[in-house]
């Protein structure tokens, strides 16, 4: 048996592989560089990674290739939007990493332990979270880019492996952190294994590994139909897991609750972008043929998800979990961009994606500010009058929250409104229905949260916004920026994906 | 259409002047109302320049456009952000610009005393640039961005003092009260759009000629919704008077001379839907009628020098309103009452104001008189207004309100005669409250409370007030000799032919002096001859009480909208919490419940949620195998 040297295109991987020479740097600065100086290393050190490989993804903005990785990853228009919205939110929520207070002073103590209690004394930092932030981030890049299945599975476990961990770093609250983080993995690993076993039937379905392979068998037609409808479902469930469709997303409210703030904005934010670039990479282009067996049950699944979101969301009183579950509403008006398989669908999501992502970034970061003396207070009861202690906090929250119902003049009403009318073109008008259905039902809640900051009286218990630090300043700033300039003047940003939507298979 | 690359400017100088005296804060107090002034009067400028270009070309040249980008382009949905001027828009771009910077230079001597001069002046250039945005949008959509711009504007303005809770009332009232108009131009455009494919001025002309009659009935009733929103006609006519709260410079600009003119606008510029829709434009004609006299009635019985005016300026607007919904004879003489009423309504406002300013801020005429002596600017500028809005030859009013009242009388039939009556008795009371208007005010004994000591405004107060004045005196002879404005906007309005004239203009004339003569006479004789009170009466007549009450108009809308609307939400929130709440509640229940059952919420044990992911596996498979047999 001859071993041929693999052929790589290093610049077409080079954002990537920016990335991943970044966390490991990371790494080292984590083992030499002195405890005071750690946190502004690590910071620089991630933000300037971010930004470099921002830039690479920009020098080959116009290429297309199959053949950068020996035919694991391709290189197209889609691939590069989905990994600069994958950076910029990146870029974007990392700010928000920068406040100590958010993260334990030692993930691996017990909590309420002698040694959590000395580390917290003698202001231990867990910098680590940057590192690990990179090659989470590398994993999303990799996973919308994959073109076999295996590297698509190698590249589910290099984002989820991090964020499990980031997960139960929470400095408050402990306990339910790391519960967060032991559910998310146990479940993770659980859904991961309903993917894996889709790849070998699909593997069986066609003898094939890499996407190009099981379209030819789709197209042909010739192969064992149940194998295919079995690949599908199953694999279908280790993406709709990852994205929080009903009935996969039990772990999320759990998740988004115990995790960190910040790292739930990320979480929700970007790993959104990568889940539904990977879906619509294979919806779009392995599956296209064998739409009448996979239409009807997302179709299913993201009415579902969209109605159960939007319903649930209207009976919490946690601002986290009510984000969690409009974010699980989020991924069902998403699934109807992904069962449109059009142009215009394509298009609708990743601007879709985008919009939403850096509007979660952007709510979360506001969340961060909202606290009492022992840390954030996420209880919706005790945000009642923040808009008149602190209008500027909490209309930019209102922004974020407008969006997010799809109000015109934000960002939200755009995507909406292109998502659903690329899915009522496409024929899909039930899910069309169900959608615009719970998107009234979610303006419900998200208003309702306006009236409480507005126009109720505040309740004496101290609640207080801090005031932003500049790194966070920023976070609202560009979020809100954007979140209105999309609203107002979307047209460039359509034209641009317009430009570069089309998936080479 | 020729396009131009200048049209921007035209609005993008005063929203810059707005943002920078919004985004600068204090730091611009010191100059920032110059910087206001400034960017008002450079609009100004560009607006005379792109008048002098349009003048130097033939007539069907004359329209400019600019598109300035693509606003919206999803699918077959497109949208662009163009702008449009064209003859009618030159008038307005104009009277928005010229009026608006005098204005601004009025307002810099009388707003001096305010600690926030600056944020007053930044909403001003709001208001300018949101005003051209409205005049200048080459679509429906494009208008309805500066419809809500200048609604925003206004709100401000009125509001402006919100630190009296009365004043902050009267600018929720006046946004409430132009939500409903609001809601009828949106519903115009979504008629126009579902039934036309377009909201583009120029492609609703075109399709308005394969167009149901029933559909452009819609539009036009919805459109006509919308002006007397924005207009303050009648129904929708309420708020005007509380608007009155803003500064006075704001109800000269916004409440006189512009804003609540855009009604007027929006009908002649629909002027291709309402010809093709009778029904709306007879519609068009009953509100301006209703209103000129409601407004004018109102105005017989009040004290408060701003409101009469206001009532004054509901009623004239109903002259120009009825004027448009004469069709295309009618559309060129509502906008020259419309201009000339600009110059003399504003003219007239900002005397009010001086003279405000020389009485500590008393506005009850019944506190005035006597002021000639010492306010003699404001008396000579007030006055020329005064017989402006009468229409004493040559002055503004003659011309162009006689024009409508000529119109009317030749619109043919009853209808004819009857509008005919109208406006010529709504000029003849006119010229009732106005006089009382001069004589309470300037004239007779003093009234004055003890702390008060009149005298004549600053220079930067008179001058604008002088300026309008000389346009009150010649904007009529000017615009009306030799047709100048009716030519120069026919090539916009599908012209008809003559009509049999009924009256000629002589007759027409005599009448309405006449009619005047009488007015004035009347209002010689029971407030010249005998003292004023200085109090108002309380016995007087049933009439004049009901008429001091704005002719029950906030009754009326407590009776017939406040109270079903009121009851209707009642009955709403109660279904929404029975219900509503009740499903949604029981929904998120039984989603929580049958949740808890399944994966344990409280405990938050992980087997639940693995069970939860399996059930959906297996429930996927099964549907799998249910749909491939």
């Amino acid at each position: 048996m001859t071993f041929t040297a693999p052929v790589l295109n290093y610049t077409l991987l080079s954002p990537i592989l920016i990335l991943l020479g970044g966390a490991l740097i990371g790494v080292l600065v984590e083992a030499f560089v002195s405890k005071a100086l750690r946190s502004i290393v690590q910071l620089s050190l991630t933000v300037g990674t971010l930004v470099l490989s921002l830039a690479q993804v920009w020098r080959i903005h116009n290429e297309t290739s199959m053949s950068a990785a020996m035919g694991s990853v391709i290189i197209d228009g889609p691939a590069i939007l989905l990994q600069a919205s994958i950076l910029i939110i990146s870029i974007i929520s990392i700010f928000l990493f920068a406040d100590t207070d958010h993260f334990t002073a030692l993930a691996a103590a017990l909590p309420g332990s002698e040694e959590e209690r000395h580390s917290l004394e003698t202001g231990n930092q867990v910098t680590e979270v940057y590192p690990l932030t990179l090659f989470a981030i590398s994993g999303m890049m990799l996973f919308p880019i994959a073109s076999d299945l295996i590297t698509l599975f190698v590249a589910l476990e290099m984002l989820s492996l991090p964020l499990y961990l980031m997960a139960g770093l929470s400095r408050r609250r402990r306990l339910a952190s790391q519960e967060a983080a032991l559910k998310y993995f146990l479940l993770g690993a659980f859904s991961s294994a309903f993917f894996l076993f889709g790849m070998a039937y699909l593997y069986g379905y066609s003898a094939s590994i890499t996407y190009a392979g099981i379209r030819e068998s789709v197209v042909g037609g010739s192969g064992n139909d149940v194998l295919l409808l079995i690949g599908i479902a199953f694999l279908s469930i280790g993406l709709l897991f990852k994205v929080g469709a009903v009935p996969f997303h039990a772990w999320s409210p759990d998740v988004y609750q115990g995790a960190p703030t910040p790292i739930t904005g990320f979480m929700a934010a970007a790993t959104k972008v990568a889940a539904f670039g990977a879906m619509l990479r294979i919806y779009y282009t392995v599956f296209a043929n064998a739409q009448w067996s996979w239409t009807p049950l997302l179709s299913v699944i993201a009415i579902i998800t969209m109605l159960f979101g939007s319903l649930v969301a209207i009976a919490q009183r946690d601002v986290k979990r009510m984000l969690a579950y409009s974010s699980i509403a989020h991924a069902g008006f998403l699934l109807a961009g992904v069962i449109a398989l059009n142009k215009a669908g394509l298009e609708a999501s990743i601007f879709y994606l985008f919009a939403y992502g850096v509007a979660t970034v952007g709510a979360f970061a506001v969340v961060t500010l909202v606290r009492d003396s022992s840390g954030e207070v996420t209880d919706l009861n005790r945000w009642k009058g923040l808009g008149k202690r602190s209008p500027w906090v909490a209309a930019t929250f209102a922004g974020f929250l407008l969006a997010f119902a799809g109000i015109p003049l934000t960002s939200g009403f755009i995507g909406k409104f292109s998502i659903f009318s690329a899915a009522y073109e496409s024929g899909a008008k039930g899910v069309v229905f169900a959608g615009v259905l719970s998107s009234a039902i979610a303006a419900f809640f998200y208003i309702r949260v306006i009236v409480l900051m507005f126009f109720t009286d505040a309740t004496q218990d101290g609640t207080s916004v801090q005031l932003p630090s500049a790194l966070t300043r920023a976070t609202l700033v560009i979020s809100i920026a954007i979140t209105i300039a999309l609203g107002v003047y979307p047209a460039p940003l359509l034209n641009v994906i317009s430009n570069l939507s089309t998936f080479i298979r | 259409m020729m396009t131009s690359t200048s049209l921007v400017y035209l609005i993008a100088l005063p929203l810059a002047g707005s943002a920078i005296l919004l985004l600068a804060g204090r730091r611009s107090d010191k100059w920032g109302h110059l910087l206001a002034t400034a960017l008002s009067a450079s609009s100004f400028f560009v607006g005379l320049y792109q008048l002098s270009l349009m003048v130097g070309r033939t007539n069907s040249d004359r329209p400019v456009t600019q598109k300035l980008f693509e606003w919206i382009s999803v699918g077959t949905f497109k949208i662009d952000a163009s702008l449009m001027l064209d003859q009618l828009s030159i008038c307005f771009v104009l009277l928005i610009t010229g009026v608006g910077t005098l204005i601004h230079i009025y307002s810099i001597s009388y707003m001096s005393h305010d600690p926030d001069r600056r944020r007053f002046f930044a909403f001003l250039n709001l208001f300018i640039a949101a005003m051209l945005l409205l005049v200048l949008g080459d679509s429906y959509l494009n208008l309805y961005v500066g419809w809500e711009g200048v609604g925003l504007a206004s709100y401000l303005l009125i509001g402006f003092w919100n630190q009296k809770p009365a004043y902050a009332t009267a600018s929720k009232k006046a946004f409430v009260m132009n939500r409903i108009g609001d809601m009828g131009l949106s519903f115009a455009i979504m008629i126009a759009f579902a039934t036309m494919g377009t909201v583009s001025f120029s492609g609703v002309k075109e399709a308005a000629g394969h167009t149901s009659t029933a559909a452009l009935t819609g539009i036009g009733i919805m459109l006509l919704v919308a002006a007397t929103g924005k207009s303050a006609q009648f129904p929708l006519q309420a708020w005007l008077g509380d608007a009155m709260a803003g500064p006075t410079p704001v109800s000269a600009l916004i409440h006189a001379a512009t804003m609540v003119t855009a009604g007027v606008y929006l009908i002649t510029r629909s002027n291709f839907i309402f010809d093709a829709a009778p029904t709306a434009q007879l519609l068009v004609v009953i509100v301006g009628a209703i209103t000129l006299m409601f407004g004018a009635l109102i105005g017989t019985a009040k004290d408060d020098i701003k409101k009469a005016l206001a009532a004054s300026t509901m009623s004239q607007i109903g002259y120009m309103i009825l004027g448009a919904g004469l069709g295309p004879v009618g559309y060129a003489f509502a906008i020259m009452h419309l201009l000339t009423h600009g110059f003399f309504k504003a003219g007239m406002f900002l005397g009010a104001g001086s003279v405000m300013h020389g009485m500590n801020d008393e506005v009850n005429m019944r506190k005035y008189g006597a002021l000639r002596k010492f306010m003699p600017i404001t008396f000579a500028t007030f006055g020329l207004g005064y017989l402006a809005i009468l229409g004493v030859p040559p002055f503004a009013g003659f011309y162009s309100k006689d024009m409508i009242i000529e119109t009317a009388f030749n619109s043919g039939g009853a209808k004819g005669i009857i509008l005919g009556c109208v406006t010529l008795l709504g000029a003849g009371i006119t010229a009732f409250y106005m006089t009382r208007v001069m004589i309470l005010t300037f004239t007779g004994k003093s009234r004055w409370d003890e702390e008060a000591h009149p005298h004549e405004s600053p220079w930067l107060m008179w001058l604008p007030m002088a300026i309008l004045a000389i346009g009150s005196v010649t904007s009529g002879y000017l615009l009306s000799h030799g047709d100048t404005l009716v030519n120069w906007l026919s090539p916009l309005f599908v012209n008809h032919g003559e009509r049999a004239e009924l009256l000629s203009p002589v007759v027409v004339s005599g009448l309405a002096l006449a009619m005047v003569a009488i007015g004035v006479a009347i209002a010689f004789v029971k407030y010249s001859r005998n003292e004023v009170a200085a109090v108002a009466p309380t016995d007087v007549s049933i009439f004049t009480t009901i008429a001091r009450q704005d002719l029950l108009q906030d009754r009326f809308n407590e009776a017939v909208f406040m109270q079903p609307g009121q009851a209707l939400t009642a009955v709403l929130v109660k279904t929404d919490e029975a219900v509503i709440d009740g499903a949604v509640r029981g929904v998120g229940r039984i989603a929580l419940g049958s949740g808890s059952a399944l994966r344990g919420i409280q405990t938050g044990f992980v087997r639940s949620y693995a069970a939860l992911i399996l059930i959906g596996a297996v429930a996927l498979i099964a549907a799998i195998w249910v749909v491939t047999q």
